[in-house]
């Protein structure tokens, strides 16, 4: 592993068709289902266009210069992860090896994502839809009990699709039309990523570009629902007391960190296969904006469909309660309308109040309707799936919604595998005669048969453990060791020369100052408010428990001890790769500097190699 | 539409036919059907009497029956569903959903399946011969280049070698005699 290794020109390395692929793939990997089911959530609690304000911020001073960092790496020293940081020093070759490993821990868990996506869609074509109606009882006299008292929707998503245990530590059976799906979801990442880069480049002009047709088509549906705009305005109106409050900027780099997907080891591939002389920043600059933007645009379709759900529940709530007053008053038919509604409650009210009082009528009010966000899986398959159900042509609606929720996974599995096979390639874990096919064709089957642990009853709360905990604090420290090892160790004068080499220009001193302190300190500061916050309460999960006295509302749970285990080791596993690898290399030259014919390994240069 | 008299009088046939429909006996009127305390609602009580026994009322029990074998029929006859034609104290009966035999899922998920399985055959067998492609092509490089090796050894030029009429070796024919004189 020394870096003697001068890499020639003609190293035989797989390349990119064209510069549009290479950004393509990077832009389909950081475009992900956070962009659509978390940015939205944030915006909305966060006081609507008042969350922007730390978002772009968080973005100028983490996202871009981390994303920039990473690309020219890759770029550079054109290796995957593992190789790249080993070439840097054998001693941060375990930064490599944590990206790794969180690279696998976050393909298990989010092709069971799609898995889910890929059941609903699947599920999309039947008329009526299967989430719209409630099925009956044994003794067809009503409908379903559990479904009854919760919704239809959510009885779909619970027990239809998951069918879920109340508890973590019941593990249940395995579900078999879950475990379909899987197969078929693993199936097409095969097919994808058959070949590398040379099987996904030409997959991601179409999972790539896909959701932003779709996104435009529903923008356009969701602006004419009526209560759009009632949605709109009260995603955008800016709320600026909610910036005093540091669980706001917390949140905002957070979001920017993990929507960039950024320590995982994929862009470092990504970037791998370019050409050596290419203009890395403004591709960084590209992709981060490209980001954001897709953000800001995914929320306005979401939150037109949310305003349109609100409304139509308000209105739902509105006229249940005319029916009962006019049946109890024998009014005639349409004598109360929405219009007028308020107007008469106040009459009645004042005239006829114990009338009133019996018929106990619910109290109908859009901004509670409002007031319900939701973010991640429960925004796209609760609240969601029952919009849907209430627009015209909801099948179209449904297929539409759902293709585009698995291309914009997909592409981001695209980079999640290319983060895991690019440096076993590098590491030749199979022969060089054995054809690439079979590699990725082994990584596809074992991913798939430990992911079947996630089609059990309690799969989804393990999904829920491995997205808090794999795939959170860890990539922190990643990056955090990435940014100090790449500045300090491998020098910033190195590095910049490197960048100016392979970009053509100077280094300006927003990367400079960025680099060395601003992105260093603000990961340090995440880092530590992300597990302060972490660390205040014990860990708890919501089950979902139809005998629970409160059903339909999910009843708290506290995690067990041992799956409170289990989450530590998730996190502490990539992380502790670092010093674990620093150490073992330590413990190497110590016995090695015994050895007389011990040849220190020769300093490496980006562009000496390659000039 | 407007609840007047001429649709009263639909009610009222409706409800004959219906119990001429349960009871089976061709007696029942619309005289037979009576209407009361009508409001702006357009909510009534009603009863059916029976005129072959007195004018007594027919037992509310088999007046429900009867609505609930005709209900569809009294539906359609006033364009409405049993959500906005309410009669109370008779619950309507779910239908169960229509369920065909194979699940539309599966059928879906066939098609999605086999168009996959078939991609990646497709793409592991044009990989396979693009190896064999390649190896042939290495292999017949090599070939060429022992070839030329082997010229460049001998230090002679094998296309001149390869004349079929062969050479002449100027030291043996000095003169144009190839053969030995006699």
């Amino acid at each position: 592993l020394s870096a003697a290794a001068e890499i020639p020109k003609e190293d035989g390395r797989p390349q990119w068709d064209n510069k549009f692929q290479y950004l393509l793939s990077c832009i389909g990997f950081a475009v992900g289902l956070g962009n659509v089911w978390r940015f939205p959530y944030l915006c909305q609690i966060h006081g609507g266009g008042a969350f922007l304000i730390p978002y772009f911020i968080a973005l100028l001073f983490e996202g871009i210069p981390l994303l920039h960092l990473e690309l020219a790496l890759g770029q550079c020293l054109r290796k995957g992860s593992i190789g790249a940081w080993n070439t840097i020093s054998p001693y941060l070759g375990g930064i490599g090896v944590g990206s790794w490993v969180v690279s696998i821990l976050v393909s298990l868990y989010y092709n069971t994502v799609l898995t889910w996506v890929m059941w609903y869609f699947i599920n999309s074509f039947q008329e009526p839809l299967p989430w719209s109606v409630c099925p009956l009882n044994e003794n067809r006299t009503g409908f379903n009990e559990e479904c009854y008292e919760s919704t239809a929707v959510n009885y779909f998503w619970y027990r239809k699709t998951l069918n879920i245990t109340p508890d973590i530590a019941e593990s249940g059976t395995l579900q078999w039309w879950l475990i379909l799906c899987l197969a078929t979801c693993w199936a097409i990442v095969y097919l994808c990523t058959i070949r590398g880069i040379e099987t996904t480049g030409k997959a991601i002009y179409v999972t790539a570009i896909f959701p932003y047709l779709v996104l435009t088509i529903f923008l356009i549906q969701g602006l004419t629902l009526p209560g759009a705009t009632e949605g709109l305005i009260y995603l955008f109106t800016p709320n600026l007391n909610t910036l005093k409050n540091p669980r706001v900027w917390l949140d905002a780099a957070t979001q920017i960190f993990f929507s960039l997907s950024l320590a995982f080891g994929g862009l470092i591939a990504f970037a791998s296969y370019n050409p050596t002389k290419n203009d890395c920043e403004k591709d960084a600059v590209t992709v981060a904006i490209v980001n954001s933007m897709t953000s800001l645009y995914a929320s306005i379709p979401v939150f037109s469909v949310l305003g349109f759900k609100a409304t139509t529940a308000y209105w739902d709530c509105l006229d249940r309660n005319i029916i009962s007053i006019i049946n109890e008053f024998d009014l005639p038919e349409e004598s109360i309308m929405r219009q007028n509604y308020t107007s008469w409650i106040s009459f009645l009210n004042s005239s006829y109040p114990e009338k009133i009082s019996v018929l106990k009528l619910k109290s109908c009010d859009l901004q509670e309707f409002l007031d319900q966000s939701v973010s991640g899986t429960g925004l796209a398959f609760i609240v969601f799936t029952q919009a849907i159900i209430l627009m015209p042509g909801s099948q179209a609606w449904a297929i539409l919604f759902f293709i585009m929720l698995f291309s914009l996974g997909l592409s981001s599995m695209f980079g999640n595998i290319e983060g895991v096979f690019t440096p076993l390639l590098e590491l030749q874990i199979i022969p060089k005669s054995a054809p690439k096919e079979l590699l990725s064709g082994i990584i596809c089957l074992i991913s798939f048969l430990i992911a079947l642990c996630f089609t059990l009853g309690s799969g989804s709360y393990w999904i829920d453990i491995f997205d808090r905990y794999a795939a959170s604090v860890p990539l922190l420290v990643i990056a955090f060791f990435e940014v100090i090892g790449v500045m300090y160790i491998y020098k910033i004068k190195r590095f910049s020369k490197d960048v100016e080499w392979m970009t053509g220009r100077k280094l300006s001193i927003y990367w400079q100052i960025t680099w060395r302190f601003m992105s260093p300190l603000l990961l340090l500061i995440v880092f530590l408010a992300f597990v302060t916050l972490q660390m205040q309460k014990p860990p708890s999960y919501t089950a979902w428990n139809p005998k629970y006295e409160g059903f339909p509302m999910k009843e708290e749970k506290v995690y067990p001890p041992w799956v409170q285990a289990i989450c530590v080791l998730l996190a502490a596993l990539p992380c502790v790769c670092v010093p674990l690898v620093a150490l073992f290399h330590l413990v190497k030259q110590k016995r090695r500097s015994k050895d007389p014919s011990f040849v220190l390994p020769e300093v490496f240069s980006c562009q000496g190699a390659n000039s | 539409y407007a609840w007047d008299a001429n649709e009263e009088y639909l009610f009222k046939a409706m409800m004959a036919f219906a119990m001429r429909r349960y009871s089976s006996k061709s007696t029942t009127q619309i005289s037979n059907v009576l209407l009361c305390n009508v409001t702006d609602r357009v909510s009534f009580w009603f009863v059916v009497t029976d005129s072959s026994k007195n004018v007594t009322t027919v037992p509310g029990s088999e007046v429900e029956a009867a609505i609930r074998m005709n209900r569809n029929r009294i539906n359609s006859a006033f364009l409405l569903s049993d959500k906005t034609l309410q009669f109370l104290k008779i619950t309507s009966t779910i239908s169960p959903p229509v369920e065909p035999s194979t699940p539309v899922w599966l059928i879906v998920f066939g098609v999605v399946l086999c168009l996959i399985v078939a991609g990646i055959v497709f793409l592991i067998f044009s990989g396979i011969q693009k190896h064999k492609k390649k190896n042939k092509e290495a292999t017949e490089r090599e070939n060429l280049e022992e070839k030329v090796e082997v010229t460049l050894e001998n230090g002679i030029p094998c296309e001149a070698l390869d004349l079929k009429t062969g050479r002449i070796n100027g030291v043996f024919a000095a003169d144009d005699e190839r053969f030995t004189s006699l």
